[in-house]
């Protein structure tokens, strides 16, 4: 077991090693069998493993340790891994879509410079990724956090000529880094206390603690670790980066910014999920800001029209949800949108890389309409997610986004505000999400006529793998049906043994009864939101296509507001990014650099050449007044021995 | 008997007098020759304490320092020829091309 995993791990990052250093040298085909191969062993190895894994109910997790890494008087942590229940589900969901976005990169990238670095990334990410995911100790998880947030900036800034690319990656990657810092101290935080940062240690610990022990010390860390997640999760106020991140491939805007890198941090809170439950306050934290990222994010993908950039803003608002899953202690709900997520929004991402090179690179969704009379596939696949992710029954979100709506009301931390602001937020998505269907696929083509004989489908080796993903994004949502609806909840059943204990302490501790509310009639009020959404977008841009046009005039400055993301750019820029370059010239360069430190060494030079400058006009060639230093000397020498 | 102290003074004139000329003069045989006339001046104090002491080290050393004057006189004017042939003065202030 410990090999197989093992194997799962190296084998990704011996295939970056491979195409990163010999790949300039390889012919395509052998880059992409290379990447797609190890990516697939990997999927292999991970599907064996959990097959092989046997875990009960009861069992503990699997925890193997391959060295010591650390052992620093009280401080140790170990290169180990740490396999529940919890790390099937996320390995087996990061090695499947990874493999697929491999298979789809092969025919997105064949005409883009730089084949073989974008499968050596793309292997390097996957390799983080799942260390993240397996890792048995903070200090592990953090490097995999900090190798997926490198992949992710060499991803985002691939065409790195490009200006506005380069810039993204580098904005991803410091945003991003002010969540670590966080991260950091609170793991810090955690060993000052608990004297551990490994899960098979710190874990039990804190377990064994009753309810209000130690609350402060766990708020503060919980917290702390929560701001990590705000960064790579991309969650306010530090979500800034990920629309930028678009400028980076579509593929690795569905692998990274959609599937797996941002959900690091759902996953990290799930992870931690006996530390927050001690910790209800921070808890309350997560739905809250996770509540009001997604509706925020929402009413900002109203208005854009970058199609790469709805999504986005998409992904930001979903991130929303599975925060307010965990912040609700539905743990087992938040990873399950996590999964649906991961597929419907990857299938997403990668329809509309197909729709780009339909488009030659124009994203713009104003210049398309009607695309689906000559891309058949990808709208179909589209259509899927978009379904999917409007919660629309029989599709995967619908299940994954009603159970965390009904722990948001019902639950033991449900608060009802948070129900009617996520639901509000259900029904902007499901009017987004098909304001881009319809913009882009249906109604008359708004197409220029130069690119209207360059729209065609995609290849299959892009077609076959969205047709992958519709299937996961329908079946994926059967894995766990409510029981409201007859079903067995698997998906939760299966996790129990992660989350269970952290839910039994809550309830345990439940001082009023929760809103007791038919979980059918929740179901009801989502779904007629999202019904609602779908309605009034079909009435905006098909029956009545001036309606937007007309609602935009009248309310100009909201809606110039919106489409400006609500200056939040414009924001930090005055906040933080000014202040700092200004700070570094004005002050660190031309202050400091140039005058104190430059000035100091310089000054000393010119000290010593000026000194030199006056000692040498002793050497003046003048022999009488050698002479004259000579006899001076001798008297004074003489004087001296005669009259001491 | 004359007091060693008049002899000394005598050696203390003739030395400060060599002194000066070496400083003073700007002709290279002239300072030349106060060289000389400071060496002997010492000399002249050697004498006056061999007398004085009746020890016959003093006139000894003499010996060594009019040695040393003879050999030093004439490596000097050898000296000062090369000189006066390449530069044709016998002015000590010319001869300073070796400044910084």
């Amino acid at each position: 077991m410990d090999i197989l995993l093992l194997l799962m791990l190296l084998l990704p990052l011996g295939g970056a090693a491979l195409d990163g250093i010999f790949g300039r040298h390889f012919p395509q085909r052998l880059v992409s069998v290379i990447g797609c191969g190890s990516s697939g062993l990997a999927m292999i190895f991970a599907l064996l493993a959990a097959w092989t894994s046997h875990l009960g109910p009861d069992s503990p997790a699997y925890v193997h340790r391959y060295f010591t890494w650390v052992q620093a008087g009280g401080f140790h942590t170990d290169f180990a891994v740490y396999y529940d229940r919890l790390t099937l589900v996320m390995t087996i969901t990061v090695t499947v879509v990874a493999f697929i976005i491999h298979l789809y990169s092969r025919g997105y990238m064949e005409h883009e410079g730089g084949y073989y670095r974008f499968f050596c990334y793309l292997n390097l990410f996957l390799f983080m990724m799942l260390l993240l995911v397996t890792a048995a100790s903070y200090p592990v998880m953090f490097v995999g956090w900090e190798g997926v947030g490198l992949c992710s900036y060499l991803l985002i800034g691939f065409y790195f000529p490009k200006k506005s690319a380069s810039d993204a990656g580098k904005k991803a990657f410091i945003v991003t880094r002010i969540g670590d810092a966080g991260f950091t101290v609170g793991v810090a935080l955690l060993f000052w206390a608990f004297g551990s940062v490994n899960f098979a240690e710190l874990f039990p610990k804190v377990g064994a603690l009753a309810l209000g022990d130690q609350e402060r010390t766990l708020t503060a860390a919980c917290l702390l670790l929560f701001l990590g997640a705000v960064g790579k999760s991309a969650q306010l106020p530090l979500y800034v980066w990920l629309p930028d991140a678009m400028e980076g491939p579509t593929p690795v805007s569905a692998l990274i910014h959609a599937a797996t890198m941002v959900t690091a941090g759902v996953y990290m809170v799930a992870r931690s999920n006996v530390l927050f439950v001690h910790a209800p306050r921070a808890l309350e934290t997560v739905s809250a800001i996770g509540c009001l990222t997604a509706f925020f994010a929402a009413t900002i993908a109203l208005t854009q029209n970058d199609l790469k950039r709805m999504l986005a803003y998409s992904t930001i608002s979903q991130l929303g949800y599975m925060f307010v899953g965990c912040g609700a202690a539905v743990f087992a709900s938040g990873i399950f949108h996590l999964v649906t997520h991961a597929c419907f929004k990857a299938l997403l991402f990668l329809g509309a890389g197909s729709v780009m090179h339909a488009m030659s690179g124009d994203l713009d969704m104003r210049h398309m309409g009607g695309l689906r009379r000559k891309m058949k596939i990808t709208f179909w696949t589209f259509l899927v997610a978009t379904l999917a992710i409007s919660g629309i029954p029989g599709f995967a979100g619908f299940f994954s986004k009603d159970e965390i709506l009904a722990a948001a009301y019902n639950g033991l931390l449900g608060k009802p505000w948070i129900y009617w602001l996520a639901t509000v937020t259900a029904g902007l998505t499901a009017f987004y999400m098909f304001r881009t269907l319809f913009m882009t696929f249906c109604g008359p083509s708004r197409v220029a006529s130069e690119l209207e004989q360059h729209v065609h489908e995609s290849g299959s080796k892009m077609t076959i793998p969205l047709v992958l993903l519709a299937v996961f994004s329908i079946a994926a949502g059967w894995l766990s049906v409510p029981k409201a609806l007859g079903g067995s909840e698997a998906f939760d059943r299966y996790l129990q043994p992660v989350f269970g204990a952290s839910q039994n302490l809550l309830a345990s501790s439940a001082a009023e009864a929760p809103h007791e509310a038919n979980e059918l009639m929740l179901m009801a009020v989502s779904l007629a939101a999202a019904v609602l959404g779908i309605l009034i977008a079909w009435w905006f841009y098909l029956l009545v296509p001036t309606v937007p046009d007309r609602l935009a005039a009248s309310f100009k400055r909201l809606y110039r507001v919106l489409v400006n993301k609500y200056y939040v750019d414009e924001f930090y820029n005055w906040l933080v990014v000014q202040p700092m370059r200004v700070g570094s010239e004005k002050l660190l360069w031309q202050s400091m650099d140039d005058a104190v430190i430059d000035g100091a060494v310089n000054g000393s030079a010119e000290v010593t050449a000026d000194v030199g400058g006056i000692l040498r006009r002793i050497q003046s060639g003048y022999i009488r007044s050698y002479a004259a230093w000579v006899l001076l000397g001798a008297v004074v020498w003489m004087g001296y021995l005669l009259l001491r | 008997m004359i007091p060693l102290s008049h002899v000394l003074l005598l050696s203390m004139i003739l030395f400060t007098l060599g002194a000066a000329g070496f400083i003073i003069r700007r002709n290279v045989i002239t300072v030349f020759m106060c060289i000389e006339l400071m060496l002997n001046a010492v000399n002249l104090a050697f004498i006056a304490f061999a007398w004085h002491r009746v020890d016959l080290n003093g006139q000894l050393f003499v010996f060594f320092v009019i040695v040393v004057a003879a050999a030093e006189a004439a490596v000097g004017l050898a000296i000062i020829v090369a000189l006066y042939r390449n530069r044709g003065s016998l002015a000590i202030d010319d001869v300073d091309s070796m400044k910084l």
